[in-house]
């Protein structure tokens, strides 16, 4: 890293063009909501918060290192085959990820199954990694794989924080929705455990979002 | 009357228009005054066919088709419940019991619904959509009486969002929103809405050897007493509040297809494709339910009640002449299907129509491409002739 800083003395660490890098697409470019992309995982692991937290971790991890990775071989890539130069770097970091997961949370692992795997398969990484890292140095690509990670990562937990509370009345399943309020007749959401329920959330959140922001809807 | 118009006209109106006090108001102020009176202007916007009328009153006709099936209903709810406490009461005091359980649940579809229908009104500055004057009424009728208030509330609320607002409001939804209230519940609480008993639980105690099971529940478990034709038929029986009796529901059809609201092609090759699933069913008979009479399937549960109100929906249903008779048919088909062949699903009038209700303007369109195709070759036939 410190040979990236001597090149190019005059750009600070963050500076304004690398901190809209981290929190564009948190926000107004959001892999999730605005691109709509990996829209699958977030269906199928948002059940509860535990597991959206874990896939976003694992995702925050891959994401950044891959970025870094293939920006530092941005220049020895032949073009032509660097579609299978990027898989293989994703394909390394998601078996090292999960070997990690199976080794220190074993439980989440077993309930994250084959989405660990299908990060590779994840196209916000593939997508970052062909428009960015290949194009760009090595601290931009970092910050650039982490905000996008987070921003997936984002919509992944307010997803998994939403369906967690109202399908079974807990967070991180601690039990959140005390019981006089079920003594009271209220009955947890079974609809909301169901896959459809999460495509509805992330639909609403997209809808708040164009709502709030006028910029984001495209009038054609 | 003529007071009434002008109070409103002169006094009331001014508030509500550009500049008045209440001009943010306005969509709910119109809202009420069509209700009041007849406009100058009629319908004009939303995907179904518009005619002179404007369709507030085609809602209120599909309303007093309604009628029937809601006072039977309220009566049953009662008669439900007397029958399993064992108690001999008169016939007024059913009625009354029925009325108390089951007018709250009117009372809260329709204050829900239209809360967010004035709220969206209000805040996109469209009419509010009187579509929901039909949707609020349908779903009390299609859901039991056990059902709590919060729940049909939050079902309701549910429908008119993410059913019909998201698409752009009445005439735009692509699904039935009554029915999509009520597959919210079934799918967000299942023991609210597939339970065994179905009439009025309360702190009385039921009598000895009495179920409150549908007569599809006791198909799809495979015990229990089957009520006779004639109860299925007429509705002595437990279910949903206005889906029990086919001969109340048959009323209403006959005023939603005399006044040409509700489509008889519709109607009628539900039934039909009902029939002809069940007596495919019959020939193979490899179970009790499969080995039940055909005609039995459009008398009991949600059948009927489906076919006459839900299916005909003008707005989610089929739009051409054959499409019409393609949607109905495999709504009757599929909802046998899953009926007989789906344990987990004792009721597949929901699901078939929702399902079809996606596949309607599939249907239409290749309708509408084969009619063009055979154009097509017509033309091409009249000008080989005329050269020739």
């Amino acid at each position: 890293m410190s040979e990236e800083k001597n090149n190019f003395p005059k750009e600070k660490l963050f500076s304004p063009k690398n901190k809209r890098l981290l929190s564009d697409p948190i926000g107004k470019d959001n892999p999730i909501t605005v691109q709509v992309l990996g829209v699958c995982s977030v269906l199928a692991v948002t059940v509860q918060l535990k597991a959206s937290l874990v896939l976003a971790i694992a995702v925050v991890a891959v994401m950044g290192l891959a970025n870094v990775i293939i920006s530092l071989l941005r220049h020895g890539i032949p073009p032509r085959i660097r579609i299978i130069v990027q898989l293989t770097v994703i394909a390394s970091l998601v078996i090292l990820v999960d070997q990690v997961l199976e080794a220190f949370v074993y439980d989440v692992s077993r309930q994250l199954s084959v989405f660990v795997g299908l990060i590779i398969t994840n196209c916000i990484i593939m997508g970052r990694l062909e428009a960015f890292a290949l194009h760009n140095k090595v601290w931009p690509s970092f910050l650039d794989g982490i905000g996008n990670a987070a921003g997936y990562g984002s919509v992944l937990l307010l997803v998994g924080a939403i369906r967690e509370l109202l399908g079974s009345g807990s967070l991180m399943g601690y039990q959140v929705i005390p019981n006089f309020v079920y003594n009271f007749g209220y009955v947890d959401n079974g609809l909301m455990i169901l896959p459809p329920m999460a495509l509805i959330t992330v639909g609403v959140i997209i809808w708040i979002q164009r709502h709030r922001d006028r910029a984001l809807v495209d009038v054609s | 009357m003529k007071a009434l118009i002008n109070f409103v006209e002169t006094k009331v109106k001014p508030n509500f228009e550009k500049g008045g006090r209440f001009e943010k108001f306005h969509r709910t102020f119109e809202a009420f005054e069509t209700f009041l009176y007849v406009k100058g202007d009629v319908t004009h916007r939303g995907s179904h066919i518009r005619d002179a009328i404007d369709m507030k009153r085609t809602m209120v006709y599909v309303i007093i088709a309604l009628i029937p099936p809601l006072l039977f209903g309220i009566w049953n709810v009662g008669f439900q419940h007397f029958k399993a406490t064992g108690e001999e009461v008169a016939f007024i005091d059913q009625v009354l019991f029925g009325l108390i359980k089951v007018l709250p649940i009117i009372v809260v579809s329709y204050v829900s619904g239209l809360a967010v229908e004035f709220i969206f009104a209000t805040s996109r500055d469209h009419e509010v959509n009187e579509g929901f004057l039909v949707s609020g009424m349908l779903i009390p009728l299609v859901i039991p009486v056990t059902t709590p208030l919060w729940m049909v509330a939050l079902a309701t609320i549910f429908a008119v969002i993410i059913g019909k607002e998201v698409f752009g409001g009445t005439g735009m939804n692509i699904l039935n929103p009554a029915l999509l209230a009520r597959a919210f519940l079934f799918f967000a609480y299942p023991s609210y809405l597939s339970g065994e008993v179905w009439v009025y639980e309360g702190a009385e105690q039921f009598i000895d050897g009495f179920s409150g099971a549908t007569g599809l529940a006791v198909m799809a478990a495979g015990e229990g007493t089957m009520p006779s034709d004639f109860d299925l038929f007429f509705g002595f029986i437990p279910g949903s509040i206005g889906e029990t009796s086919t001969f109340a529901i048959l009323l209403g059809a006959i005023v939603l297809v005399a006044t040409g609201i509700g489509s008889f092609r519709i109607m009628a090759s539900v039934f039909l494709g009902g029939l002809l699933m069940g007596a495919i069913f019959n020939l193979f008979a490899v179970n009790e339910f499969m080995a039940m009479p055909a005609y039995r399937h459009l008398i009991l549960g949600g059948f009927a009640f489906g076919a006459v109100y839900m299916a005909t929906d003008p707005v989610s249903a089929s739009q051409t002449g054959v499409g019409k008779y393609i949607y109905g048919l495999l709504i009757g088909i599929i909802t046998v299907l899953i009926r007989v062949v789906n344990p987990a699903y004792p009721e597949g009038m929901m699901l078939a129509i929702l399902f079809m209700n996606v596949f309607a303007p599939l249907i239409d369109h290749y309708i509408v491409e084969a009619n063009i195709k055979k154009r097509i070759k017509r033309m091409k036939k009249v000008r080989v002739q005329t050269q020739a």
